[in-house]
């Protein structure tokens, strides 16, 4: 079995408020190959977005308590000081954030944020650095890579700026590319672009790269592995094509039948979800989607454990597991 | 037999933005020679990407702008170029959702106060007011109780209940949604989409939803439009549009919508390049500059809405 | 760049004119006021009156009456006030201006680099007692007054210690720079520090809470994606992008202060620079000195607001596209 890049374990990310603790994330552990795309899929709140950010080191908060082991490379990120987390950052573990507009400080022009990005982790003349930043526009087809280097953000369209920042993000060639909400900004046939550009790099550079996403159909465009999470939880881990066709979790197949799907006749009315997402300073006992789900029974105020196979796919409900033991 | 409830004819809006020099004006051309129907009872779909006009031509239906040229026909009167205060009848009847349902709402009143403004503007009493609103809010499918909450207390999916609470109180006919579930998650969504079909049945409603997604507008709709750059490229009835779109802007599109089931993924058409600017728009045939099939005619020909089978297309080479 | 340079240069002569136009308007064809009364003075004899109607052509049409007095104004420079005694209005402006400019531009300096170091430092060090002790820093300087402040400094460089400890300190008023360069600079060096606080104050509380802000944008969370240290973050990011609002802040500030507000610190140090003259000016109802330091200030004004628009698209390039 290949050697895992990134290893999660029981992370938990909870912040103090005044309203009380928030449990943003509970005891997720996955893991993630070299070569690999995992999607991690939920709707506001589930923790997806938290939960790499705590992986990066970059929750600055003090109120935060974050624990668990990230294992990178064999090394847990989670012991090590914010300067040798800067080491890694940028170059083996690179990020692309939901909002290309913002996304880039607008003084500056775009060569000079992959500049930036090259001489913070190895020692290149500038001459070299704006070189390479023209090749690398180049490469995420920025048309007229010469010009637009020395343009400013605020010159670049929506779509423009995230191939530069994506460029920018592969410039030293990261081990592990987080994608969060990439394309959630942008218009359809734009986002198709940036997909598709994705996907090619994968290809060349054989990065392995976790997408966070609400959207089913990015996820499904574009990982070979999926993780669903619920209120901070991993409610089910599966392969795309099992996931689609047989979700496990209640949750899982709400979120899949609630989703107008533009390849599907339209029914009178679409399958949904009851009530409101759980609230993550007062989440129910025991599994926190059962005041919403359609099986919920009285074995649902226990928190159910996560039942996986040897390949770590699973889901977390007890309607699993009495499945096995009937 | 279907009644028709509005007419849009040959509708354009020139926008006139400084940024010229010394005093001269850019023009941006955001709607150009819109033209459709509805009738009572239906939904028409309005899909498209940034910059295409969707927005614009919902904000100009229901008079909170005002077409350049063109008429809007609404039952058999032309409302295009009336003053705010002729229309304040016509208020009543036509109605408009926004999209943001954190914003559209003033976060020191009650919830009541809230939906209970449209009817003290038009001179309800107040026992009749209060009855109203415990109704509504019954209706969107919320609690007794929120009438004396405040906005910050409800959630985005029961916030755009109370938004469409407030625009059913004066008992409307055509409601103009602009992305009214763009902002929700996914579960919630599917309940305000589920919420507004209910209405429209038990109410008798005509909608106009205008939407980027391409899965609600499908979802909804019983005809859809399909803008481009200001203009209309194809319209039709839901199932010729998503089963056998004729316009090559309409096929990628939805050829470029990510889709859950992968089974089915077959060639996949991206188009290249950015959607231009609508303030310099290409000359002839608007798609033309990212259209896979275009020919050197389409650059100078613009193309007129013309019906081909059972759809309109605006496209030089569909035949 | 060039255009938009071109542009703005154009703006504010268009606006200068406007100006000169106004305060012309204001002064010499306010209905029912009879100007050349209004210039002579008080109780002025007939042979004055006919002598003001003559140098200011008032019985001529309006718009010649302006062009004549923008004449004595920038091209003859020998507008006289007649309230004192004949003596001409522009050798007192010339002699003020730099007084005021020496004053406000070294405090500048001062409040800038005050402003700039001590708020980007308590925003940088946020979590430590740093932060709060610079804010006490800031309130102080905010809340003492400039009158109060620069007679306490006085009671203690020119009073009893003047003898001893303060010997090198010239007494109140101001030394040319051209007479005496060395002299120039003691004599103002305690009205920049007086003036300098008040600013400092609000300067370093602007700066602190905008770059505070600004550290919680997406760029900056970029940054640290790249692995960029929080030092700088703190420097080539946020301060960088807090400049923005420092300089239209300070365009404002300096502006009004060179147009005369800076009346109060001239006042204590006896300083003889324009917001003590247009003082006089008012108290004397010296209509011709009136007009030409109004002219005067709206001509800074306008001045320094066109260089801070040029400053601000050399830092912000989004304002720069013409």
């Amino acid at each position: 079995m290949a050697e895992k890049l990134l290893e999660v374990k029981n992370l938990c990310v909870s912040f103090k408020t005044r309203k009380g603790v928030v449990r943003a994330v509970n005891n997720l552990s996955f893991s993630i190959n070299h070569g690999e795309v995992l999607g991690i899929v939920g709707e506001s709140g589930s923790g997806k977005s938290v939960s790499m950010s705590a992986v990066m080191g970059l929750i600055k908060d003090e109120n935060a308590e974050i624990t668990g082991e990230v294992f990178f490379n064999g090394e847990d990120l989670l012991k090590k000081s914010d300067e040798e987390l800067r080491a890694i950052r940028g170059k083996d573990i690179a990020m692309v954030f939901q909002d290309p507009m913002t996304a880039l400080t607008p003084v500056y022009t775009i060569g000079w944020h992959i500049r930036e990005q090259l001489q913070l982790h190895s020692d290149i003349s500038d001459k070299d650095a704006k070189a390479r930043a023209i090749e690398l526009l180049e490469e995420v087809g920025i048309p007229d890579p010469e010009k637009r280097v020395d343009q400013y953000p605020h010159e670049f369209s929506g779509g423009m700026r995230q191939r530069a920042i994506i460029a920018m993000a592969l410039s030293l060639n990261p081990k592990l590319l987080i994608a969060d909400e990439p394309t959630t900004a942008l218009d359809v046939t734009i986002q198709a672009q940036i997909l598709d550009l994705l996907e090619r790099l994968r290809k060349t550079y054989n990065s392995s790269i976790i997408i966070i996403t609400h959207d089913m159909g990015v996820v499904s465009e574009l990982s070979s592995e999926v993780l669903v999470m619920y209120a901070g939880r991993m409610v089910e881990r599966s392969t795309k094509s099992s996931l689609f066709a047989n979700p496990q979790h209640p949750y899982t197949k709400g979120l899949m039948n609630s989703v107008p799907r533009v390849d599907r006749a339209r029914t009178s009315r679409l399958e949904t979800i009851s009530g409101q997402p759980a609230s993550l300073l007062n989440l129910p006992s025991g599994c926190a989607f059962r005041n919403r789900c359609p099986s919920a029974h009285a074995a649902c105020t226990e928190q159910p454990t996560f039942i996986s196979d040897s390949n770590g796919y699973g889901a977390a409900c007890f309607l699993l597991t009495e499945g096995v033991r009937s | 037999m279907s009644q028709e409830i509005l007419r849009v004819n040959n509708v354009s809006r020139i926008y006139e933005t400084s940024g010229g020099s010394f005093g001269r004006k850019n023009k941006v051309s955001a709607l150009d020679g819109v033209s459709f129907n509805l009738v009572h009872g239906e939904t028409l779909g309005i899909v498209g990407e940034s910059g295409c006009g969707k927005s614009t031509l919902g904000r100009i239906i229901s008079r909170l702008d005002t077409p350049t040229s063109g008429e809007i026909i609404y039952k058999g009167n032309d409302i295009a170029k009336k003053s705010l205060s002729a229309m304040r009848p016509l208020r009543k009847e036509i109605q408009f959702i926004f999209q943001d349902p954190y914003a559209s709402l003033n976060p020191r009143r009650q919830i009541g106060a809230i939906i209970e403004e449209p009817m003290r503007i038009h001179g309800m009493g107040k026992d009749e007011r209060r009855a109203r609103a415990h109704e509504l809010l019954e209706k969107v499918g919320l609690d007794k109780n929120s009438y004396e909450k405040y906005p910050h207390e409800f959630s985005g999916g029961q916030r755009q209940r109370v938004v469409i609470a407030r625009a059913l109180t004066l008992k409307p006919e055509l409601i103009i949604a602009d992305e009214p579930v763009s902002a929700l998650d996914v579960s919630i969504q599917a309940q305000v989409l589920n919420l507004f079909k209910e209405l429209q049945d038990e109410m008798k409603l005509t909608y106009i939803f205008v939407a980027h997604d391409l899965g609600v507008v499908r979802h909804i709709s019983d005809r859809i439009a399909v803008m481009y750059l200001g203009k209309i490229v194809e319209l039709g009835s839901v199932e010729e549009i998503y089963n056998n779109p004729q316009h090559p802007y309409t096929k990628a599109l939805l050829s470029a919508n990510p889709r859950i089931d992968q089974s089915a993924k077959s060639t996949r058409q991206i188009l290249t390049g950015d959607i231009p600017s609508p303030l310099n728009r290409p000359s002839g045939c608007s798609f033309h500059t990212r259209c896979p099939i275009a020919v050197p005619e389409c650059s100078t020909r613009e193309p007129e809405l013309r019906r081909i089978g059972a759809v309109d297309v605006a496209c030089n080479l569909v035949v | 760049m060039t255009r938009f340079v071109i542009k703005r240069l154009a703006a504010a002569v268009f606006v200068l004119v406007s100006i000169s136009i106004l305060v012309f308007l204001i002064f010499f064809a306010t209905p029912g006021v009879d100007p050349a009364a209004r210039i002579a003075g008080r109780n002025a004899d007939q042979l004055t009156l006919q002598q003001v109607r003559a140098t200011f052509d008032l019985d001529k049409p309006l718009h010649i009456r302006y062009v004549s007095m923008m004449k004595h104004l920038f091209i003859d420079r020998d507008l006289t006030s007649y309230v004192n005694r004949g003596a001409e209005v522009l050798p007192q402006l010339t002699q003020a201006i730099p007084a005021t400019l020496s004053l406000v531009f070294g405090a500048a300096i001062i409040w800038l680099l005050l402003g700039l170091i001590l708020g980007i430092t308590a925003a940088g060090m946020r979590k430590s007692w740093v932060d709060p002790a610079i804010g006490i820093i800031g309130i102080i300087g905010v809340s003492l007054p400039v009158y109060w402040l620069g007679e306490v400094v006085n009671l203690i460089t020119q009073g009893r210690l003047h003898a001893t400890l303060f010997r090198w300190v010239p007494p109140l008023g101001y030394v040319p720079f051209t007479e005496s360069p060395g002299g120039w600079f003691l004599a103002l060096l305690f009205p920049w520090l007086t003036l300098s606080l008040l600013y400092a104050g609000i300067y370093i509380r602007v700066i602190r809470s905008e770059i505070v802000s600004l550290m919680q944008e997406d760029f900056i969370k970029t940054e640290r994606a790249k692995g960029a240290g929080e030092k700088r973050i703190l420097i080539k990011h946020a301060s960088r992008m807090s400049l923005i609002t420092v300089v239209s802040l300070f365009g404002l500030d300096f502006g009004a202060l060179v147009g005369g507000s800076a009346l109060l610190t001239e006042v204590v140090f006896g300083i003889q620079g324009v917001g003590r003259l247009t003082f006089t000016a008012l108290q004397n109802f010296d209509l011709p000195l009136i007009m030409a330091t109004v002219m005067y200030a709206a001509f800074f004004i306008v001045i320094a607001n066109a260089i801070v628009d040029l400053v601000y698209a050399w830092i912000d390039p989004r304002v720069r596209r013409g």
